[in-house]
């Protein structure tokens, strides 16, 4: 087999690149008849053989795993591999992506080496342009970031950009981000290294053998059917790239992959008269919406254009395939922005039009992990048309995932189960997709939304609200009001509205907020996951005990903030748990945790008919009351006294609240400010919100969003999971051991790991920061993902920010290392540590200096309620 | 008696009506021809009294809803106008990738515009999955859309079931007898937006039954010709509707839709595709043509049908032959089938086949006739039914590869334009979407060269306004002016005539245009 493979990756190096995709096609095929019968049974199938296919077998294979399958439709490294335009950019918006990027060129460029097959790395660098000053704001975040890392690069002028690359047109820019390590590699011959590579560690490689369908029994994958015949296998990974949608769907049991092709066109072009040096640097011009690079001494240059034309949305499409042509109408505006950018190009000989699809997902992010249904089903698909600078290091990750359990870095961003079945209809995400793939190259400021596939879920008040004002956002589907624009705003300007700066809602959530602190306001908060376990007996009791780090057994009515944790003490989840009976509880997790977290309690949970978990987020809209005055507008609607004597804190009772019964009514608020939460069913929710409007009025109601929550929760420093924390932040390192029952002697997941913690200290502190020379008026605002510097060296990154009106300072939330100044290892971080140090934050490149504290400023505000300080110094919260 | 009268006399009366004010306030609408396939002659005098007065109310009304100028100042905007167009537009690539020969047919585009309300136009494509073949009709309702609707569902099974061979019908009989499912018998192209067609009953499926096993009493192993196949399913159908109606039928949701079918008509044009064998079966006035490109890269028309009306020789000898001689003079009268149906033939309709009596003993048998919009009347000089078939012409024609498409249309299309103008009007459409292609060979060499032909391009818009064949035949059909220039604002106007107007000025539109693969056609022939 191995030699086979040989053979076809030499025919190619003799002539290497692009000239021989067509050929190459036709001729590999008929040659060789497939005598090979397939293997009966393997550990792991891996259908795919792009880069994705390779990466995963040579990284598994790499950790020890040797008995692997990889199969393939067509031949190895076709499809958008073959046809990728083989950029490899380590700038990136997340940290994530930047660490794959930065791991697969390192791995691309010693590759040949490794492998003796040539992949044509050449180390070029990248120059991303600024046409405007927003953008260079958004490649100096970027860069800051990069730096940090380890990557170098720096903001030059567009001076330096005219010297590095002589054919650029400078005068529209106002500056550019220079990446000197980014490089350019023929990603077809990356993708066949990686398979000689994983071939000779013994991976068995197939091509022209399609799988049909993968086998499952009783949720775990048992084997695969190919038109070959069929391989039983424990573990399956579909990186089917623009297929895996199909693939997923083509089960017994549906495996839901979002993601949708679009079309997309790039340029090859003759040589140039003098030919372009192989090194010379690749451009991205976003504001252009356009790439350039070199390409055999000519130019490829593509884009991400305005209006991408969604393809293969019924699935895989014989026709569509046939139709895929060069469309150089819909090419004009990349064109146009291309020669404006490099005049000198107009004599230059076209040579073609290559249209490639490629594959996007609804979040502008890749997706690996395994599937929330179905055990050993894995996947790695969706790249955003960065399969190739992805390609090393995801396929690193999830082959640790495969072997680990878990990838060495936090990958919730990219995890499958961030999505639900909700995602998947084709409808939404044709339409999704047309919006993520110009968005690529469009400015990213803070808190954007997505337009398209809106209003899916909603509150039964969205409609009251949405007259009342309300402006959206969208989490897993969820419409959420993000804050109230009053009567007599501009609206149309306040949505328009894109900024790195102070934003013009400012206002209107300083109001909120005023009215959270002074008198009452309600928050719609019904996207939050709502779980209900109850058993027969205590089985409900002992299974959360094993699997929540808090004490759970605890009387009837409390409700008790608590991490579920994995085998390393991090967090897979961070929730809020009440006692409704002696054997049921009722779970409010953020949003975004109904697939993952319903797929780690499935997992855990024994199987016994008399253990019930039931999803109940749909039958309850949440309302949030805030604010010193909930208690009165509370005791007018029920007759009941809601004094904190009658209500302690952290208490849930079923009451009416009107002419309703059967509200739960929570004493929390998940802000740390006064109030409660009502958990209402739903066909009460319109009663009841007019209720507590109506009686409200003379206490100062009025409707807040979750800007308003957001900046109540981070100035009472409430990490929240998702943002905050993650699966390897533990309780320990944000002091939330209060909250775990290491001295209780009952065993519960990541007791051990966070008692070795213990005595070990911790190697990263959740500190929070308030940046002290920042003025709100005129600076670059703090967003999420600045490094932060301790007496000027790097110790960490924020995780998120927001003003806070109470302190009049931006606060920011971060973990503070402590790495070794000479070999940048990990040391223990104490509360000395951390209070003895001068810190700044670094905003695109500006450093701010910030005061860093370990606890929340609770006793310095006025709360008058003995109650309420109690679970400000728990500061719970979401 | 008022809120009863029959909706098909109340279109007719409104019509007449709303002509008289149509003269009066638009003058520049004026349309001579009374666009109505049916005339009513004979209003009997209860319905009479009781209509005129049915007529006033019914005249306030729209007075406020349709007929009140404001409504005509009403502009629809070019998008709206497209949305309006494109609104029942279909296309459909005909994939046939298993097969080791490419199909002749490349693609169908098609598209409708209602005049009346509802549209009495139905269109059909299918595939027969027994035998090999495409189908592709067009049937044009009149006096209501019961008989085309359920004719354009119906007929292609008796045709697929006609052309079947002795075994497969076997086969079909024995899943019956032995209630297992059925092969299945065609397959639709439809348009994910269409409905699915829900009225085929059981009975319906029971006379298909009975049709098969006669095909199967005649023990004819290769089954029946096309072209036999064709008449016959044209015949057997309209005689199944026929007696369906004369037979007692428990279900009465059955029996009133077999009532209204039969008492109404469609007239039907279909044709069938199999290699290189192309037949039209053709039933009245809908019109089949085919575009044909010589080799000197002419383009010239080729008809595949005869309109079946009183304009039409040899179907005037056909009826006065059928007919004694003393009707001669009465059999057509002012271009019409005994001065009321203008096509000669047609399904349903058996106003003019049955005997006055059946008419009347059939409806007799207490039929809510008005709630079911059926009109019974008997037309004068009625002396020898039937005077009416549904009898097709079944055209063959050998396709060649200068055979480049097939329009098939009902006569909403053939009233406002020529053959040679339909031609010419495809031959242009195929021309832009070819020009919207840059040829490779043409190719201009460089980027700065390409750049400048693609912006004039965009400045020119030459992208081609309709994508569909069939929208761009029915903007033309109703925008072109007497020198057949397109004028927006007569298309603007002639959409947003009221719907009660709309029929005053143009029919209901079906298009079909059948696109050839030349090059499989070629090979086809290289192979024989």
């Amino acid at each position: 087999m191995f030699y086979r493979l040989l053979s076809t990756v030499q025919r190619q190096r003799i002539s290497p690149g692009w000239q021989t995709w067509s050929s190459a096609r036709s001729s590999a095929s008929a040659t060789k008849a497939h005598s090979v019968a397939l293997p009966a049974q393997a550990q792991v199938v891996v259908c795919g053989g792009g880069i994705m296919g390779t990466s995963v077998a040579y990284h598994l294979s790499k950790l020890g795993w040797k008995d692997i399958v990889l199969l393939e439709q067509g031949r190895l490294a076709a499809g958008s591999t073959r046809l990728c335009a083989g950029i490899l950019s380590t700038a990136r918006h997340l940290i994530i992506e930047q660490k794959m990027a930065d791991y697969s060129n390192k791995l691309y460029s010693q590759l040949e080496q490794e492998t003796g097959i040539q992949t044509g790395y050449v180390r070029t660098g990248s120059i991303h342009l600024a046409q405007t000053q927003d953008r260079l704001i958004s490649l100096k975040r970027i860069s800051s970031r990069l730096n940090v890392m380890g990557i170098p690069s720096e903001i030059i002028s567009p001076k330096k950009v005219a010297k590095l690359h002589p054919l650029l047109n400078v005068h529209d820019l106002v500056g550019a981000m220079h990446v000197p390590d980014d490089a350019v590699v023929s990603s077809a011959d990356v993708a066949l290294a990686l398979a000689s590579a994983a071939s000779q560690n013994g991976v068995q490689i197939y091509d022209r053998t399609a799988v049909l369908h993968v086998i499952i029994k009783k949720g775990q994958v048992t084997g695969v059917e190919t038109d070959k015949g069929q391989i039983e296998c424990q573990y399956f990974v579909n990186c089917a790239g623009q297929w895996a949608y199909e693939l997923g769907l083509s089960t017994e049991e549906p495996v839901s992959i979002p993601l949708h092709a679009c079309e997309h066109f790039y340029l090859l072009t003759r040589p140039l008269e003098t030919p372009l040096q192989s090194n010379t640097p690749t451009i991205v011009d976003a504001d252009g919406r356009i790439y350039i690079r070199n390409w055999q001494g000519g130019i490829l240059s593509g884009g991400f254009e305005k209006n991408p034309k969604p393809i293969f949305t019924e699935g895989k499409n014989q026709l569509e395939i046939q139709n895929l042509q060069e469309d150089w109408d819909h090419f004009e505006p990349l064109l146009s922005s291309l020669l404006r950018r490099m005049p000198e190009l107009e004599a230059l000989e076209i040579m073609k039009l290559v249209n490639c699809p490629e594959t996007f997902t609804p979040d502008m992010r890749c997706i690996m992990g395994e599937s929330p249904t179905v055990q050993g089903y894995f996947v790695l698909a969706g790249m955003n048309s960065a399969g190739l600078s992805f390609g090393g290091g995801a396929g690193k990750y999830l082959a640790e995932w495969m072997v680990h359990g878990y990838p060495s870095e936090n990958v919730w961003d990219l995890d499958l189960k961030r999505f639900g079945v909700l995602q998947s209809s084709r409808t939404f995400l044709r339409h999704r997709v047309m919006e993520v793939t110009p968005l690529l190259y469009d400015l990213k400021v803070p808190r954007w939304d997505f337009q398209t596939g809106r209003q899916l879920r909603t509150s039964p008040l969205y409609d009251r609200l949405d007259a009342q004002g309300a402006r959206w956002m969208e989490k897993h589907g969820f419409e959420r009001p993000k804050y109230f624009v009053p009567p007599d705003k501009d609206l149309l300007a306040l949505e328009q509205s894109k900024t790195f700066y102070k934003p013009d809602w400012f206002d209107i959530v300083e109001s909120e907020v005023k009215c959270c602190k002074e008198a009452v306001c309600v928050i719609d908060m019904s996207s939050f996951t709502k779980f209900e376990i109850t058993s027969t007996g205590d089985q409900a009791l002992e299974i959360l005990q094993y699997l929540f780090s808090n004490d759970l057994d605890v009387p009837v009515g409390h409700i008790v903030h608590t991490g579920m944790l994995n085998e390393g003490g991090g967090y897979e989840n961070d929730c809020s748990i009440a006692r409704l009976s002696k054997r049921s509880f009722f779970m409010i997790s953020p949003t975004d945790q109904q697939v993952h977290c319903w797929s780690w309690l499935k997992k855990h949970m024994p199987e016994d008919t008399n253990l019930l978990l039931e999803d109940v987020t749909w039958k309850y809209t949440a309302l949030n009351l805030i604010g010193p005055r909930a208690v009165d507008v509370l005791s007018e609607l029920s007759y009941a006294p809601m004094t904190p004597d009658h209500f302690p804190s952290l208490f849930c009772k079923e009451m009416s609240v009107g002419y309703a019964n059967g509200i739960r009514v929570m004493s929390m608020t998940h802000t740390g400010e006064p109030g409660f939460m009502l958990y209402i069913p739903i066909e009460y929710a319109l009663h009841v919100y007019n209720e507590v409007m109506s009686v409200g009025q003379k206490y100062g109601i009025r409707n807040a969003g979750y800007y308003a929550l957001r900046s109540l929760r981070i100035e009472k420093f409430f990490a929240f999971w998702g943002q905050d924390l993650n699966t390897f932040t533990t309780p320990l390192e944000c002091g939330r051991e209060f909250r775990v029952k290491l001295e209780k002697g009952t065993d519960f997941i990541g007791r051990d790991a966070l008692l070795q913690q213990k005595q070990n200290g911790t190697y990263k502190r959740f500190t929070m920061f308030i940046l002290e020379d920042h003025d709100t008026d005129l600076d670059l605002w703090p967003w999420w993902g600045e490094p932060i510097y301790r007496n000027g060296h790097y110790v960490g990154i924020t995780t998120s920010s927001a003003y806070s009106f109470t302190l009049e300072r931006h606060v920011c939330l971060g973990f503070v290392h402590n790495f070794a100044e000479d070999t940048g290892a990990e040391q223990v971080v104490t509360a000395d540590f951390i209070n003895r140090g001068e810190y700044e934050i670094d905003i695109a490149g500006q450093r701010f200096q910030a005061k860093a504290k370990l606890y929340p400023f609770s006793s310095l505000f006025t709360h008058k309620r003995r109650k309420d300080e109690v679970e400000l110094n728990d500061f719970q919260g979401k | 008696m008022s809120s009863t009268v029959s909706y098909w006399i109340l279109n007719s009366v409104r019509n007449s009506i709303a002509v008289q004010e149509s003269r009066r306030l638009y003058s520049r609408f004026v349309s001579n021809r009374n666009k109505s396939k049916w005339r009513p002659l004979r209003v009997p005098a209860t319905l009479k009294n009781s209509f005129s007065r049915g007529s006033l109310a019914l005249q306030k009304a729209h007075r406020h809803t349709s007929t009140e100028e404001d409504d005509f100042h009403m502009q629809l905007s070019p998008a709206q106008v497209n949305e309006v167009l494109r609104a029942r537009e279909s296309a459909h690539n005909i994939l046939d990738l298993d097969s080791r020969v490419p199909n002749s047919v490349l693609r169908v585009e098609s598209n409708q515009l209602a005049a009346n309300a509802p549209m009495e136009d139905r269109h059909g494509v299918a595939s027969c999955l027994q035998t090999s073949g495409l189908m592709f009709g067009v049937f044009d309702g009149h006096n209501g859309h019961a008989c085309a609707q359920a004719v354009s569902k119906r007929l292609f099974y008796y045709v697929a079931v006609s052309l079947m061979s002795h075994q497969t019908l076997e086969r079909m009989e024995g899943a019956m007898e032995s209630m297992k499912p059925l092969l299945p018998i065609l397959q639709w192209h439809k348009h994910p937006g269409d409905s699915v067609y829900k009225d085929v009953t059981s009975v319906h499926l029971d006379h298909l039954r009975v049709y098969w096993q006669e095909l199967l009493d005649l023990h004819m192993d290769m089954g029946l010709s096309i072209k036999e196949a064709l008449t016959y399913s044209f015949q057997r159908l309209d005689s199944d509707i026929s007696l369906e109606i004369q037979a007692a039928l428990e279900d009465e949701v059955t029996r009133n839709l077999s009532l209204q079918v039969a008492f109404s008509g469609a007239t039907a044009c279909l044709a069938h595709v199999d290699g290189l064998h192309l037949h039209v079966a053709n039933a009245g006035d809908c019109r089949a043509i085919l575009g044909v490109q010589e080799d000197n890269g002419m383009w010239s028309c080729l008809p595949l049908t005869r309109d079946h009306n009183a304009w039409n020789q040899a179907e005037l000898s056909r009826l006065k032959r059928e007919h004694p001689e003393s009707e001669d003079r009465t059999i057509i009268m002012d271009g019409r089938l005994l001065g009321v149906l203008m096509p000669c033939r047609a399904f349903g309709d058996v106003q003019l086949k049955w005997s006055k009596e059946l008419q009347r003993s059939v409806l007799k048998r207490g039929f809510d006739t008005e709630a079911l919009n059926i009109y019974q009347f008997t037309p004068p000089n009625y002396y020898t039914p039937p005077y009416l078939t549904a009898e097709p012409e079944v055209t063959y024609h050998k396709l060649r590869p200068q055979d480049k498409f097939l329009v098939l249309a009902s006569d909403g299309l053939w009233d406002v334009l020529c053959n040679e103008d339909v031609v010419r009007l495809v031959v242009e459409h195929r021309a832009e979407a070819g020009r919207h292609k840059p040829d490779l060979a043409q190719r201009p060499a460089n980027l700065g060269l390409m750049q400048s032909l693609l912006l004039q391009r965009k400045a020119k818009g030459l992208h081609a306004v309709d994508q569909n064949v069939a929208t761009h035949l029915i903007r033309h059909a109703i925008g072109s002016n007497e020198y057949g220039e397109m004028e927006p604002e007569r298309l603007t106007a002639m959409l947003t005539l009221p719907e009660d107007l709309a029929r005053m000025y143009r029919d209901d539109i079906t298009v079909t245009v059948v696109y050839f693969n030349s090059d499989s056609i070629d090979a086809y022939h290289k192979r024989d």
